[in-house]
């Protein structure tokens, strides 16, 4: 018991708990954003890996690190807009349809690597992003020595958490997309696009999807490997129910999450010897099991969810 | 304007050709990555024909592969038909395989003719057990089965390995995590000699018939059907939703489950981790190329199989990425979603009328 409190006030388990958390707060905010407009996007897992592949090999090709996320979130948008000409105008189930992109991208990004990289034993490597230092922010105690180890994809992480609640709550433009995910008849009769508010949340959110599969091979790690993403994308879709399609709230569910990763792997090296060790790989999976149980019938589901709308038909 | 109208009548032709175009369509536009391989791409075809058809042994291979396929496209169909999205049939197929291993290897001691039915038996139970978890908490919390059903695709597989590693291994394996070899009188009999294909096949093609006719004709496949598509209807007309989507939640998972049985007892004889290479996604793709109908599983199976093993064959010929395969899956299930869309409605293209100010 003492060992497990000593963990939670060390400053390394929360520095790696938000590390962890990262490709999650991306991953939630944009399922939330799609949700938002009403459109589920399980599109997320293939996304994941189509950024995390796209992203490397782009830095790899020598891109820059910026120019690798920047083609992440790219890569992204596109799968999220086949996935928003499916589900929108053409108004076909948003399962399948997300099922059919997660297949598509995966085994896109899985042709490009092995096309390009052929006769690889051990894959290539790159520079990641590395730590920044920020003066005033790293003499905070405590906070400071988490948040100094963080790299910039973290950093940018936390921002669009801020501007992604600032969009949705205070501008126009996200009162018009959370109406279009509770209701698309009235902001058809206010005389907006629904298809065009509906297919801009899709790929802006497939884009931070993107993006966080990036922080997998551009700052966890500094390679792509076959199977990295495993599952981190339903991961976020139950994190999204979880929060109750609140920004605040999914910020708070990944760090969590990514807490409670981070502690398993330290108590697997703590109580090993005595449990088997997929017990606690298998213990994030029923995590999310969990909270979906908790969360599902108080959660504030985005009224139009699923239904899809076309013009004049009523 | 273009303006999208419902079609208030589409041919049968119609609908039945959708499946054949898509599928037509997605081995053309595989056209694209072969030449992005810098492949001979008339040639590349060939050998994928040749690796398919060239022969009976690739034809057994086909076949070998199209069995589980007919499973998990069956599980998903049954599911997708009452709108229940099962998208569990990896794990459940994973539980099937399980129990046909802890009853098959020599733990009970059951006289020979008995212990096929019974691994069968379990199989079902094990991977009926798989979609009623994630049903139950559907009704009693609320939990998305989309969701509950992925999540437990991974927690199962994580499960399998520590199976695999404890109670399930083979204490002769050489320290390899696979389990025991299956008893010889619990094997189902291959179809021809020194050919891979066996009885599973066989099974796999009376189920989908029985369904066929079970979905179209029968009390339960008329509930199932009327909840599939309009689910309020249904409950207004005093159908039993729970219990039907239980219903079809039970066969569902039974049917995933038996594709890990007829793995194990009809191809491999004992169990490892990578025993299916994502057969239970596959599952959906051909359900939804079958147009959810039970015997249309059968052709899309076939079509799928055909896919894989063309393309391995073609991989190793020509040192093209067999990632064209799955990618050849990919692009046919979002090509029969496009045709589904065209089937039932149509653009008309109508003239707005110039207003022209003197």
């Amino acid at each position: 018991m003492i060992d497990i409190l000593q963990i939670l006030i060390s400053e390394s388990f929360w520095a790696a708990s938000l590390r962890i958390s990262t490709p999650l707060i991306f991953g939630v905010l944009g399922a939330l954003l799609c949700e938002k407009s009403g459109i589920l996007n399980l599109g997320i897992e293939g996304i994941f890996v189509a950024g995390a592949m796209s992203g490397w090999l782009a830095v790899w090709l020598g891109a820059g690190l910026i120019g690798g996320v920047i083609v992440a979130g790219l890569t992204g948008a596109f799968f999220g807009l086949i996935h928003a000409i499916l589900t929108v105008p053409l108004g076909l189930s948003q399962h399948v349809s997300g099922l059919g992109v997660t297949l598509f991208s995966t085994s896109l990004s899985y042709f490009i690597y092995r096309t390009a990289l052929p006769n690889v034993s051990s894959p290539p490597r790159i520079e990641p992003f590395r730590p920044i230092d920020i003066p005033f922010i790293s003499d905070i105690p405590f906070l400071g020595e988490i948040l100094g180890q963080q790299t910039a994809m973290t950093w940018l992480a936390l921002i669009m958490v801020f501007i992604v609640w600032f969009v949705l709550y205070k501008t126009p433009l996200g009162i018009a997309i959370q109406a279009v995910g509770d209701n698309p008849n009235s902001v058809d009769a206010q005389g907006l696009s629904v298809y065009g508010l509906r297919i801009g949340s899709v790929v802006a959110g497939s884009a931070l999807m993107g993006i966080g599969g990036a922080f997998l091979t551009m700052s966890a790690f500094d390679a792509f490997f076959f199977g990295m993403v495993n599952g981190r994308g339903w991961v976020c879709i139950a994190l999204v129910i979880f929060a109750s399609w609140k920004p605040g709230k999914a910020l708070l569910g990944a760090v969590l999450f990514g807490a409670f990763d981070a502690l398993q792997v330290r108590l697997q090296t703590e109580v090993g010897a005595f449990v088997p060790g997929q017990i606690f790989l298998m213990a994030p999976y029923v995590l999310s099991i969990f909270a979906l149980m908790v969360a599902a019938r108080k959660a504030d589901y985005p009224r139009a969810l699923l239904t899809p709308w076309f013009k004049g038909e009523r | 304007m273009i303006r999208i109208e419902n079609r208030n009548a589409s041919s049968r032709l119609f609908k039945f050709s959708i499946p054949i175009i898509s599928a037509v369509v997605s081995l053309i536009l595989a056209a694209i990555p072969l030449a992005f391989a810098g492949a001979n791409i008339g040639e590349a075809y060939l050998v994928m024909i040749k690796g398919v058809f060239g022969s009976v042994f690739a034809l057994s291979e086909m076949l070998t592969r199209a069995t589980p396929l007919i499973f998990t496209g069956l599980a998903a169909a049954v599911a997708f038909r009452a709108r229940l999205w099962n998208i569990g049939a990896e794990g459940q197929l994973y539980l099937g395989a399980m129990a046909a291993v802890s009853i098959g290897t020599g733990v009970l001691d059951i006289s020979g003719f008995l212990l096929l039915p019974i691994i069968i038996t379990f199989g079902c139970l094990a991977g009926a057990l798989g979609m009623v978890v994630p049903m139950a908490l559907k009704t009693r919390f609320g939990a998305d089965e989309v969701v509950t059903t992925l999540l437990l695709n991974f927690i199962i597989l994580i499960f399998l390995q520590m199976m695999l590693e404890g109670p399930l291994k083979d204490p002769m394996g050489l320290g390899w995590p696979q389990s025991a070899p299956i008893l010889d009188q619990g094997m189902l009999p291959t179809l021809l000699t020194r050919m891979r294909v066996h009885s599973g096949l066989i099974i796999g093609l009376v189920l989908a018939v029985i369904l066929q006719i079970f979905i179209n004709r029968s009390i339960w496949g008329f509930k199932l059907r009327a909840v599939g598509e309009n689910i309020s209807a249904a409950r207004h007309a005093g159908i039993g939703v729970n219990k039907s989507l239980l219903g079809v939640a039970i066969c569902s998972g039974a049917l995933a489950g038996l594709a890990g049985v007829s793995e194990v007892i009809g191809l491999k004889g004992y169990l490892t981790a990578d025993l299916s290479p994502g057969f239970g996604y596959t599952g959906i793709v051909v359900a939804m190329l079958a147009g959810l109908s039970p015997i249309g599983v059968i052709a899309a199976a076939l079509f799928i199989a055909s896919v894989f093993v063309g393309a391995d064959s073609m991989s190793r010929a020509m040192g093209v990425s067999s990632y064209l395969a799955d990618l050849i899956v990919a692009m046919s299930l979002i090509c029969v979603l496009i045709g589904g869309f065209v089937s039932n409605y149509k653009l008309t293209f109508t003239k707005q009328k110039k207003v022209t100010f003197k």
